[in-house]
């Protein structure tokens, strides 16, 4: 790996809340680098700090101390250091739901190419980019569907491909295969590495899943909000 | 791609029977409006209708509407003598019951002599007045047709024209007969009563009387001029056609004006709250689809715009349906519902405003929620 291939990195991140007798330490000086390709796992049990971390790569919840870089570029020192954070989501990151939240009154091609839309694409090449990923990730039959009709393995390709438009160089995952059967979940793993392979990305997902631990390339150990091993 | 109308197509039937529950309130908002405006008219059409610059009533007095007045018939030839008169009619108002096809007309009688001042400005069907005797000219919502008669007091009448909007203000249809036809109903007392009155010794003849003149002026005279010249008869007392209508609105229908207008206040009120409310709860319901649009990057103004395009849509289609019902069912109301186009005018101006400010709750709980509330704990 050189320094260029670090999609991730965090350094010091420490999150609390409250303070005095109520204070509560979510993250304690974490440091992470996740590179392009890889695709690691977050667990630990419930309270341990993965979902925080999460948010905080996801630009969603500032941490109270540390620095975060994503794709080489610093959104996190201190303070956030742009103020377009919604921007930085749309360009850089996609996410995936383990209730894959797609939106209830658009249809499967919608549901991705409004991504696209609010990116400034033109309507038909959005619409273009998402019937080929949803052709790609086998659920293209089902494009003009609302999200209503589709099943849980069909909804959660849908989100797939939705975090995909955009080409993100980051996917952050919370429990993506909660909803699915074994089988369905190993299927849903392997495309996401292949298409962290094909797209230069990276992986972070937030799991309790026990039977795709294997398609991760690293497991990331959190407990009380502190970093185990990796 | 419009996110509020694919929200909108995704729960349409809903959002229609939210429209159709807002149209209701809307019928409801115009209604009131449109019977505000119409006891004003009604009360105004009655003064208007003679055309008249200046009223000679009774002194002492603020006849004919608002008070009882009676001044002697031959007052007509004096007002008319008067320099800057150009014509001058004698009037007289009565409110009479009569039956007619079994059923019971409560029927507003303007006397008036033809050829003068006083009788109606346009007829709608028929003819006007021809005879000096037993025939009238009635408002179309009397019921009455040409060439019907009715009975009005001892004598049959035949209806021989039709006029429109022509009522006192209580609502009541007017019709239009003869001065000395008038007379006679106001003079002409049933057989037995008659008798009483001359066992009484009251059977003496009484000048006739009418309730007022009415005066029509050359072009440059000086209604003010005239009415003090009225005045310095003792007996006599003169208005100017604005006074008149100002006197009949202040003393009248005001209390009714100002019941209706609290009661369109208070409905005003109540469609705004509810209007919140819709908009409110639609934009909660939508809580965890606005997080999911923030955390893929969505800006503020995407989600301004689906709140408040659908706040808009909303209030514009309920007012539209209101509208739409108001038109259907007015003339089914006993009073006349008069909506102008002023009217639906400020009131689209009022739900739009309504609605932006409704549809500011809903942005401001939309703005707040957290992104990381569609990712869950």
């Amino acid at each position: 790996m050189v320094p260029g291939d670090i999609l991730v990195d965090v350094r010091g991140v420490a999150k609390h809340y409250g303070e005095g007798e109520t204070r509560v330490d979510a993250l304690r000086s974490v440091d992470l680098r996740v590179h392009v390709g890889e695709v690691i796992a977050l667990l630990g049990p419930s309270g341990s700090g993965k979902t925080t971390l999460l948010n905080v790569i996801g630009c969603i919840l500032a941490p109270t101390a540390g620095r975060v870089e994503l794709d080489g570029d610093a959104v996190f020192d201190g303070k956030w250091l742009r103020s377009d954070l919604r921007r930085l989501r749309l360009d850089k990151i996609g996410f995936i739901f383990q209730a894959h939240n797609l939106l209830p009154f658009l249809t499967a091609e919608e549901n991705v190419s409004v991504v696209l839309d609010l990116a400034g694409w033109p309507s038909e090449k959005g619409r273009e980019r998402a019937r080929e990923l949803l052709d790609y990730l086998e659920v293209g039959y089902r494009a003009k569907v609302k999200p209503a009709l589709l099943s849980g393995g069909e909804a959660q390709r849908v989100a797939i491909a939705r975090a995909l438009a955009n080409r993100p160089r980051i996917i952050l995952a919370d429990e993506p295969t909660a909803a699915l059967d074994s089988g369905r979940a190993q299927l849903v793993m392997d495309l996401l590495r292949k298409l962290a392979s094909e797209q230069k990305a990276c992986i972070i997902a937030v799991t309790h899943d026990e039977k795709i631990f294997d398609r991760f390339d690293r497991l990331i150990h959190l407990r009380d909000g502190r970093l185990v091993d990796s | 791609m419009n996110l509020a109308i694919k929200d909108i197509r995704h729960g349409l039937f809903r959002f229609v029977l939210t429209c159709l529950g807002l149209g209701l309130l809307m019928t409801v908002v115009l209604a009131m409006i449109g019977i505000y405006n119409g006891l004003v008219a009604d009360a105004l059409a009655v003064v208007k209708a003679p055309a008249a610059d200046v009223w000679v009533v009774e002194a002492g007095t603020q006849g004919p509407f608002a008070e009882a007045s009676s001044i002697p018939a031959t007052t007509r030839d004096a007002v008319a003598r008067m320099p800057g008169v150009a014509e001058a009619g004698a009037i007289t108002y009565q409110t009479i019951e009569a039956s007619h096809a079994g059923k019971t007309l409560r029927l507003y009688v303007i006397g008036f002599e033809p050829g003068r001042p006083g009788g109606p400005q346009r007829i709608a069907e028929g003819r006007g007045l021809g005879r000096s005797h037993f025939e009238l000219v009635a408002d179309r919502k009397t019921g009455l047709v040409p060439g019907e008669t009715i009975r009005l007091g001892r004598d049959r009448f035949t209806v021989v024209g039709l006029v429109e909007d022509a009522m006192n203000s209580g609502g009541d249809p007017a019709v239009y007969v003869t001065l000395a036809d008038t007379m006679t109903l106001q003079t002409t007392m049933d057989p037995a009563a008659a008798r009483v009155q001359a066992a009484r010794g009251d059977g003496g003849l009484r000048a006739p009387t009418v309730a007022a003149v009415i005066a029509r002026l050359e072009p440059g005279a000086d209604v003010a001029l005239l009415t003090a010249t009225v005045r310095q008869w003792k007996h006599l007392s003169a208005l100017s056609q604005g006074e008149q209508e100002q006197l009949l609105l202040a003393s009248v229908v005001d209390r009714a004006r100002r019941q209706i207008g609290l009661f369109l206040g208070i409905l005003l009120s109540v469609s705004a709250v509810m209007i919140a409310l819709i908009i409110y709860t639609m934009t909660m319901e939508k809580l965890k689809q606005i997080a999911t649009l923030k955390l893929i990057g969505a800006p503020d103004r995407t989600i301004v715009g689906l709140i408040v395009q659908q706040a808009l849509i909303l209030g514009i289609s309920g007012l539209g349906i209101g509208l739409a019902l108001i038109l259907l069912v007015k003339d089914s109301f006993p009073r006349r519902v008069l909506l102008e186009p002023f009217n639906a005018l400020v009131l689209t101006g009022i739900i739009l405003i309504v609605c932006l400010v409704a549809s500011g709750l809903g942005v401001r709980a939309a703005l707040k929620v957290d992104p990381a509330t569609a990712l869950g704990g």
